[in-house]
């Protein structure tokens, strides 16, 4: 059998040892998944322990650019020569700069009047030495040659270059414990964090609800179904970009067109700023609530987004229930709220646990819908968003990684309870 | 309770709901087409519906009892809302009163026909109530999702094709002039492509798409295949780790890939982007793919192995021909993710003249900028990748659900 030679694995009466056919399998599978695997590697699993790594480092976003130092100098004329200064300057406020070599090339006939400390005369080359440039502070160093009349012009245009170690902030070894405590003391933490779950749980709840009427829409064969499916589909295929500017357009206060027609429709009395409101009081059988209104939008625009992958999902295991089902309940007298509830939803209860614990994870990372829409302001500041705005916008990278620290453990227990409770035959 | 479950009750209700239903869509969608300022009025709304459901309770056969429904239906809304259906005066805009008695009759009556036909009078039973509330609640999603999904599209593109002054002047006005000739039309357009450069960002976009596409399919295609065919240790956990790597936010990588791009120069440049976007599309292509894969018959691999071709020879010509429809669908998903990508094109690029249309288009959003700029910028980003989708669609909604949980 032709099976068994070229996949001894799969014969139960092969021997455990790995034969050479097996081996030459295993290695070829190794070249053939090395891209895959590097790639990923690279772009993947190395900054999220690079992650971890920069969380614990004091490092702005000003820092990436390492410390250099800073040259001018100025020729100026003299009876008998001329006289020159280097001016060396360190561009970094926190980091020292070892090492700084300074050199220019001088031409021969130019006699110095008197060497500098650290400094070295050959006759083609005039270099300085320095051990270390502090941050922050200025050296000067002055030379005044003997020379003929045309050499201070010469020495205009004598380029002088400067080097110097400095230490990488990314790999050296000072490492603090700041940032986490940053992160967790704010105020606003427990805030974000309490944003995040209200934001993940209802906008992914909803987003599958919705789904769910999408699908039972198109569970049944009409023309123009197919058109339909697609355009349900529109608001996950288009742009974020796109739709999530377009959400801000309509929903604009002063001249987004839903305002206008509340306004005029005597629905509302003022504009209300969909994105921009944190709360309104709301007196419902004389309790008033806060109503988080930019939340819910937001919350909105996530259902809106993502129902069509939740109605694609349940849609396709709807078909595939056996209808034999339904005539038998039919026919045993159930009314079609009874089918729905006892036939149907047992049957898409599998599909819809995975679809919140996927989407869950989805909606916790997700960046692009909140920061289009609102920028993380009015109470919309998930912890992703907070990342982000530790990191670029207050530029402390240190910051930002040690939140999206949390992000990764937060969301490495919700895939190992994911993996833990999944139906495998959902998979 | 039994005796609400009555023919009489479930046709008044259809009528009322129905009778609102219409005249709001009627009134929002007028109002937006128009730019005419329409509104419900709840009682001759749902008096107009109850009517026509009505007269459909004592008279169902034939044309003339639609008719009569429809007749019915927009005299009543005329009347109760003083000769000014949705608050259009019939002397004062006779086209646009014309267009809502017409279609308020015609699609009330319409809908309240779909809905209860076939319903006997009396009591009814448990499963026939159901059947015709069901009806009624479909009818509704259809008209709710539509609405839903092509509303912000439709804001998008009318907006784009709008002026400053008309916009400001009336922002419910979405009516196009089209006798105002295309260059006035499209002038949006025309400035984005003259002044902001948006060839370029679309050149741009292109490239880098196409770019992650090739990519991708040449680092997963022999990947897929070894996972799907070969046997080595650590392929079921493998094919586990593929899925944990969907899991991982893009934001938590953002921070240490910026911090090593910088030092490294690849930040603002292509090249970073195409390192970085296929390493996010290769564990969803690959997944799709040898799922793809597992589905081919292996015997005609294993003729091709014995008439003396090598794996490779084997994958070239045997399974990439028999795996055409699966290689197009993960062409397509990853070219749409690499079109629709945001976040690091965001971050990574500097240069306006590297720009992809998401990042042009988020320079787009300020004050400065004049919003039907920014809505001309949304279109030009959402055409080409709608157009693509609705030519593959069939492809597309199969990769979409085989490994598209991405996003």
């Amino acid at each position: 059998m032709t099976d068994a030679a070229s996949r001894p694995a799969r014969n139960a009466k092969a021997p455990p040892a790995r034969g050479p056919l097996a081996r030459a399998e295993a290695g070829l599978a190794r070249i053939m998944l090395f891209p895959s695997v590097f790639i990923v590697a690279a772009i993947v699993l190395f900054p999220l322990l690079a992650n971890f790594w920069i969380s614990f480092k004091p490092v702005t976003l000003g820092d990436l650019r390492p410390p250099s130092v800073l040259l001018s100098d100025r020729v100026r004329a003299t009876d008998t020569g001329f006289t020159t200064e280097w001016r060396l300057r360190n561009t970094s406020r926190t980091a020292a700069i070892t090492n700084v070599v300074v050199g220019a090339r001088v031409d021969p006939a130019w006699t110095l009047e008197e060497l500098p400390e650290n400094c070295e005369r050959t006759p083609e080359r005039l270099t300085c030495k320095l051990e270390e440039l502090p941050p922050a502070t200025r050296i000067r160093i002055r030379f005044a040659f003997a020379a003929p009349p045309d050499a201070a012009e010469k020495a205009d245009a004598w380029e002088p270059t400067a080097t110097g170690d400095s230490e990488n902030i990314l790999t050296n070894a000072s490492f603090t414990l700041e940032n986490f405590r940053e992160a967790f003391s704010a105020r606003e933490f427990w805030t974000v964090l309490r944003v995040t779950f209200v934001y993940t749980i209802f906008g992914t709840l909803a987003a599958i609800i919705l789904g769910l009427f999408a699908a039972l829409l198109l569970d049944r064969d009409f023309r123009g179904r197919g058109i339909l499916r697609g355009l349900f589909l529109f608001p996950y295929v288009a742009p974020v970009i796109a739709v999530a500017f377009a959400w801000v357009i309509l929903l604009d206060p002063f001249s987004g067109s839903v305002n206008a027609y509340l306004k005029e429709a005597g629905v509302l009395d003022g504009a209300v700023n969909f994105l921009g409101t944190r709360s309104v009081e709301i007196g419902l059988f004389g309790i008033t609530i806060d109503f988080p209104v930019a939340l819910s939008t937001v919350i909105a625009f996530e259902a809106w987004r993502y129902f069509p992958l939740s109605f694609l999902f349940i849609l396709a295991r709807m078909q595939s229930i056996n209808t034999e089902m339904f005539e038998a309940a039919r026919v045993d007298g159930a009314s079609p709220f009874q089918i729905f509830r006892y036939i149907s939803i047992p049957q898409l209860i599998g599909i819809m646990s995975v679809l919140f614990l996927l989407r869950f994870i989805w909606t916790f990372n997700k960046f692009d819908d909140i920061f289009l829409l609102t920028g993380g302001a009015s109470g919309t500041r998930t912890l992703v968003v907070d990342v982000y705005e530790q990191a670029f916008a207050i530029s402390n990278l240190g910051a930002g990684a040690a939140v999206a620290v949390v992000v990764f453990m937060v969301l490495l227990t919700f895939s190992l309870l994911f993996f833990r409770i999944m139906p495998k035959e959902e998979l | 309770m039994a005796a609400l479950r009555h023919s009489l009750v479930m046709t008044a209700l259809t009528g009322i709901f129905w009778g609102w239903v219409v005249a709001t869509c009627l009134a929002v969608a007028m109002t937006l087409f128009s730019g005419q300022i329409l509104s419900v009025d709840l009682v001759s709304a749902g008096a107009g519906g109850l009517s026509a459901a009505g007269v459909y309770h004592f008279w169902k056969k034939g044309w003339l009892s639609f008719a009569a429904q429809a007749v019915v239906a927009a005299d009543i809304l005329v009347t109760l809302d003083g000769n000014a259906p949705l608050g259009a005066p019939l002397t004062g805009s006779p086209a646009t009163s014309a267009i809502i008695i017409v279609v308020f009759g015609l699609v009330t009556a319409l809908v309240v026909r779909a809905c209860l036909a076939g319903m006997p009078k009396g009591v009814l039973s448990r499963s026939l109530f159901e059947t015709h509330l069901i009806r009624s609640m479909i009818g509704f999603g259809y008209v709710f999702f539509t609405a839903i999904v092509l509303l912000p599209f439709y804001i998008m593109l009318m907006t784009s094709l709008k002026s400053q002054q008309s916009l400001m002047s009336n922002p419910l006005d979405y009516s196009i002039d089209l006798g105002a000739g295309i260059e006035t039309l499209f002038r949006s357009y025309i400035e984005l492509f003259a002044v902001y450069d948006f060839g370029t960002f679309l050149m741009n976009t292109a490239f880098v798409s196409v770019m992650t596409v090739a990519i991708t399919l040449l680092f997963c295609v022999p990947g897929a295949y070894a996972v799907a065919r070969l046997r080595f240790r650590g392929r079921k956990a493998l094919s586990r780790s593929i899925l944990m790597i969907y899991m991982v936010p893009a934001i938590v990588l953002v921070i240490p890939l910026y911090a090593v791009f910088s030092q490294l120069g690849l930040r603002n440049t292509h090249l970073g982007l195409l390192i970085v976007y296929p390493a996010t599309t290769v564990p969803v292509a690959l997944y799709m793919l040898q799922g793809y894969f597992k589905g081919l018959p292996f015997e005609l691999e294993e003729a091709g192995l014995m008439d003396g071709l090598n794996r490779w020879q084997v994958i070239l010509k045997i399974t990439l021909p028999l795996a055409m429809p699966a290689m197009a669908t993960v062409s397509l998903y990853v070219f749409m993710i690499a079109w629709n990508e945001f976040l690091f094109a965001f971050m990574f690029l500097d240069d306006t003249s590297l720009f992809t249309l998401s990042r042009g288009i988020v320079s787009l959003n300020s004050s400065e900028v004049p919003r039907q700029h920014l809505m001309a910028g949304a279109v030009i980003a959402t055409i080409p990748v709608l157009v693509l989708f609705l030519w593959f669609e069939r492809f597309l909604v199969q990769g979409l659900a085989a490994g598209g949980v991405k996003g």
